[in-house]
């Protein structure tokens, strides 16, 4: 709360009827990520899901440009658009999912989904609404979110987990290998390009 | 820039991909709904570390490394994640989990010629 306070003191009061260019700007690409990810959940259409993700986490990674993140902007632009997407096509084709609609794409349950994430929807938007209605990000002065000021931090105080994320990442690289062989010995990895991406 | 705008973004794309997670039958599109709640959190971090940083002087980026972390750590899960998907596809002939009920208990019937859900009703 003086952390709230200080802020809006030391950022002049703005108000909610003059939102800077900045807002506008995270107001609109905000809508087309939302949007985006709309579509994801909702198509028929398994591929043009996997096309319209690419649309939602590109519109994020911009968000975080427009938080003054850059670094992170850029691993999301290179690990989620450029590998995570292309992975999930690949098991598309390799399950040979149809081109077309597919009537199937959702399950009986759709309306208690549904219902679910409506009311966890609301829940959750009132809550973070009249928990921050009077904080205010200060995006002035020195970035952030710079590759400097990440790399520092990175390198400086979390260099532990970092090295044991590195080992998880192994630990996930041959899982995937051993995951996809066949069964008998004799074939080789049964899924080239599956590692290659990573 | 109001906190409550990536805030309420977060919730909106968390609940998106909730929605995704429990009304898609196809194991991959239940991946790529999982991704998109991942990334509302990620959005979450930044938001976060990026007020925290001016307000409470944090110079620690917890929120930034932890956002790192997580984005590495959705790679290897989906990496994982599709490769089980593979094999399920390759040993029943599908990939959609409404089918996979072979762990299932209760009334409804098993699905026809499971070994393994005989096997689990004999252990158990």
């Amino acid at each position: 709360m003086t952390l709230a306070a200080a802020t809006v003191t030391a950022s002049g009061t703005p108000g909610f009827l003059s939102p800077t260019g900045v807002e506008i700007a995270f107001l609109l690409v905000g809508l087309v990520t939302l949007g985006a990810a709309l579509i994801t959940v909702t198509t028929r259409q398994l591929v043009h899901a996997a096309l319209w993700l690419v649309v939602a986490l590109g519109g994020l990674a911009v968000e975080y440009l427009l938080l003054t993140a850059e670094f992170i902007a850029w691993v999301q632009v290179l690990i989620y658009v450029g590998s995570v997407v292309v992975l999930l096509l690949f098991g598309l084709m390799l399950t040979r999912a149809p081109i077309g609609r597919s009537p199937d794409a959702d399950s009986g349950n759709r309306w208690a989904a549904l219902t679910v994430a409506v009311a966890a929807a609301v829940a959750l938007v009132w809550v973070v609404v009249d928990a921050f209605r009077t904080t205010w990000i200060d995006l002035g002065g020195p970035a952030a979110g710079t590759t400097e000021v990440t790399g520092a931090s990175l390198f400086r105080h979390w260099v532990l987990p970092f090295e044991a994320l590195s080992v998880l990442l192994l630990a996930a690289l041959v899982g995937a290998i051993v995951l996809s062989r066949k069964a008998k010995a004799d074939a080789g990895p049964a899924v080239p390009g599956k590692e290659g991406v990573r | 820039m109001h906190l409550a705008y990536p805030a309420v973004l977060s919730a909106l794309l968390f609940c998106t991909g909730l929605y995704g997670v429990l009304a898609r039958r196809n194991a991959i599109l239940v991946l790529m709904s999982v991704e998109l709640m991942l990334n509302a959190v990620n959005l979450n971090l930044v938001a976060f570390d990026v007020w925290l940083s001016r307000a409470a002087r944090d110079t620690l980026h917890s929120g930034q490394a932890l956002t790192l972390f997580t984005i590495a750590i959705a790679a290897a899960e989906i990496g994982i994640g599709l490769a089980i998907v593979l094999a399920v596809y390759r040993n029943r002939g599908t990939s959609d989990i409404d089918k996979l009920r072979d762990t299932a208990e209760g009334p409804e019937t098993e699905g026809p010629g499971t070994p393994a859900a005989e096997k689990a009703e004999a252990t158990a």
